[in-house]
């Protein structure tokens, strides 16, 4: 710890750092932000928690459906899942484990602001929106592969243990583009989370605002007036974007899957340029 | 080098910063003093880009810091707020600091035993004393070797042995050229660590001047004289153009106990000469001592009008809702 002692390393280190180059920046700032993630345990435990409650809850289900297949109440619950196997699959599994997606995504970049990281992270990046795209890549990179394996992981789980009782398989009209889709949509979910976390700097706030979204518009908007409600309700972040993993549609759906999973991304990019611009116009 | 340009901030109505212009050279340690809410985080942060100006700008080495490209190999910054994640490790917070700006993590070792932290490199930073905070925090401000360095309160719950190894650290960088820009309200360690000081209140510029000069401004120098005769002194100060008070507290007076020569407080002449007028008159010296206004002093005095929270008859009026609500 003596000076004369740290001036020789400052000399040595200052020899060995390199001058930064254009391409190259981004990598960098996606290599920290992979460090500030995978170096904090409740991004780590929630990824985790995001794995167990997907799959395992699309297991526990779809077990009690296939042991108590056909009692004496469960007829009518039986034709639904006999009819539409994947929206039973991915329902429950994926109607859970997308929380745990909204809480991260928020995380992520409120804690920064919480614990005040974001400072050293903008003295480091004082441009401050190459930090938030380098986040948003890493994030987004990580939840689509997460989101994928979750999904093909959720879908043989829960096929194979329906399998006595109903056939399914990825070779069904829509199936693979329904499970594909579950995985974009987990993956831009979490986009959208981290864009609202942006948006409004708090934990408990971004979170409540998520799950409003995700959970309590579509009850909400299921209020409305049917003939223009319908209107309204088919073009919310939750109820588009969750055609993409659907196979059967409904009566008078207004959007197809992926038009339904493009306005579900028109919306996360519409949060992103307000975040990107918040970010760049406020004090940190 | 630091150029602050008429810069302003303004938090709703309240002025944090008011068209504050001034410069901070190389190869010293320029001390930023002034009291609690006069501007000094506020001005940091400016400097930094992590808050935008109301008004005017503040440029390192004549660009402002959003357009450094390669900010932290340029400007360290230490400041007063935490910006550690409790949950993260010390090695794994300089590491992504270290990733942005490529520098190797080699570097980010050599950093955690510079500063003493090795051995909990690896724990979280929760865990960490305020002095290791502050180790941490030093380091990260060290970490791309800047030219440049802004330290907020630096020494803030430092143990005695961490206050003189901030304040070594600080006169060895400015002894290799580098720019140190230093806020403290701790007025005496600025005193033993500034070459120059910065003094602000109320977000303007009080002073900036070389720290003795700011001392000289500081209330008159005075003169700690013990005599066994004190009124034929006395006598020979007035005439030369002098001022001798006895000493109110202690032994002062003429009736000093326990044999001990009364004490006399004299202005307006310096120590040599009150020697050589005692000598010529043969009277004898207990005591000559100068009294060196210290930096406290003449720092209060700079300020004393503009206090954030001061006393109601030191501002002037209505200059703040408290008063107006007392």
């Amino acid at each position: 710890m003596s000076i004369t002692a740290a001036s020789g390393q400052l000399d040595s280190a200052a020899a060995q750092a390199s001058q930064p180059g254009g391409a190259a920046g981004f990598g960098r700032l996606m290599a920290a932000e992979w460090t500030k993630l995978r170096s904090v345990r409740s991004t780590v435990w929630t990824l985790l928690l995001f794995v167990i409650i997907t799959i395992g809850l699309t297991a526990l289900l779809s077990w009690l459906t296939v042991s108590n297949w056909t009692g004496p109440r469960a007829a009518p619950r039986d034709a639904r899942v006999a009819a539409d196997p994947i929206g039973f699959i991915f329902g429950a599994g994926i109607g859970l484990g997308q929380l745990t997606i909204c809480v991260l995504g928020v995380l992520l970049i409120t804690t920064e602001y919480s614990t005040g990281v974001i400072r050293a992270s903008l003295l480091a990046v004082p441009k401050r929106y190459p930090m938030l795209a380098a986040k948003i890549a890493v994030f987004g990179l990580l939840m689509l592969v997460l989101s994928e394996l979750v999904a093909f992981g959720s879908f043989f789980v829960g096929s194979a243990i329906l399998h006595s009782r109903v056939v399914v398989s990825l070779s069904g009209p829509g199936v693979l583009r329904a499970t594909l889709g579950a995985g974009f949509y987990l993956t831009v979910l979490g986009i959208l989370a981290l864009a609202v976390g942006a948006i409004v700097r708090h934990t408990a706030a971004g979170i409540s605002i998520v799950i409003g979204i995700v959970l309590v518009l579509p009850i909400l908007a299921g209020l409305l007036p049917s003939n223009w409600g319908a209107h309204i309700n088919a073009y919310l972040p939750q109820q588009a974007g969750s055609l993409v993993y659907a196979v059967h549609q409904s009566s008078g759906q207004l959007l197809t899957a992926w038009e339904g999973f493009g306005v579900f991304c028109i919306w996360a990019v519409l949060l992103l340029a307000v975040a990107t611009y918040l970010l760049n116009r406020r004090d940190a | 080098m630091i150029e602050v340009t008429d810069l302003s901030k303004r938090f709703g109505d309240k002025v944090a910063v008011d068209h504050l212009s001034f410069t901070v050279e190389p190869g010293r340690v320029t001390g930023f003093l002034g009291p609690n809410g006069a501007g000094k985080s506020t001005t940091m942060r400016l400097i930094l880009g992590l808050d935008h100006p109301s008004g005017g700008s503040a440029t390192i080495n004549s660009r402002k810091y959003a357009e450094l490209a390669s900010p932290l190999r340029t400007v360290g910054a230490l400041l007063e707020a935490k910006s550690v994640h409790n949950g993260r490790s010390a090695r794994n917070h300089l590491l992504f600091l270290a990733q942005t700006q490529g520098i190797p993590a080699s570097r980010v070792d050599e950093m955690l035993d510079m500063v003493g932290l090795r051995d909990v490199a690896r724990k979280r930073a929760g865990g960490f004393s305020l002095g290791m905070g502050q180790r941490l925090g030093v380091a990260s401000a060290l970490l791309g070797d800047p030219q440049v360095l802004l330290l907020d309160e630096p020494v803030n719950g430092l143990d005695p042995e961490g206050v003189l190894w901030i304040r070594n650290l600080m006169k060895y960088l400015a002894s290799q050229g580098k720019t140190v820009l230093v806020s403290s309200h701790l007025m005496n360690e600025m005193a033993v660590t500034a070459d120059h000081l910065v003094v602000i209140g109320r977000g303007k510029l009080i002073v900036s001047a070389a720290t003795e000069d700011v001392i000289a401004r500081g209330s008159g120098q005075t003169v700690r004289v013990r005599t066994p005769e004190p009124g034929r002194l006395t006598d020979l100060i007035v005439t030369e153009g002098g001022k001798a008070i006895p000493a109110e507290n202690g032994n002062g007076g003429a009736e000093a106990p326990g044999g001990q020569a009364p004490v006399l407080t004299v202005t307006g002449l310096a120590a040599p000469r009150i020697g050589e007028l005692a000598a010529s008159a043969s009277i004898v010296l207990h005591e000559l001592t100068p009294q060196l206004a210290t930096l406290e002093d003449a720092f209060l005095e700079l300020t004393s009008g503009s206090l954030e929270f001061g006393h109601a008859s030191a501002q002037p009026a209505g200059q703040s809702i408290e008063e107006n609500v007392r």
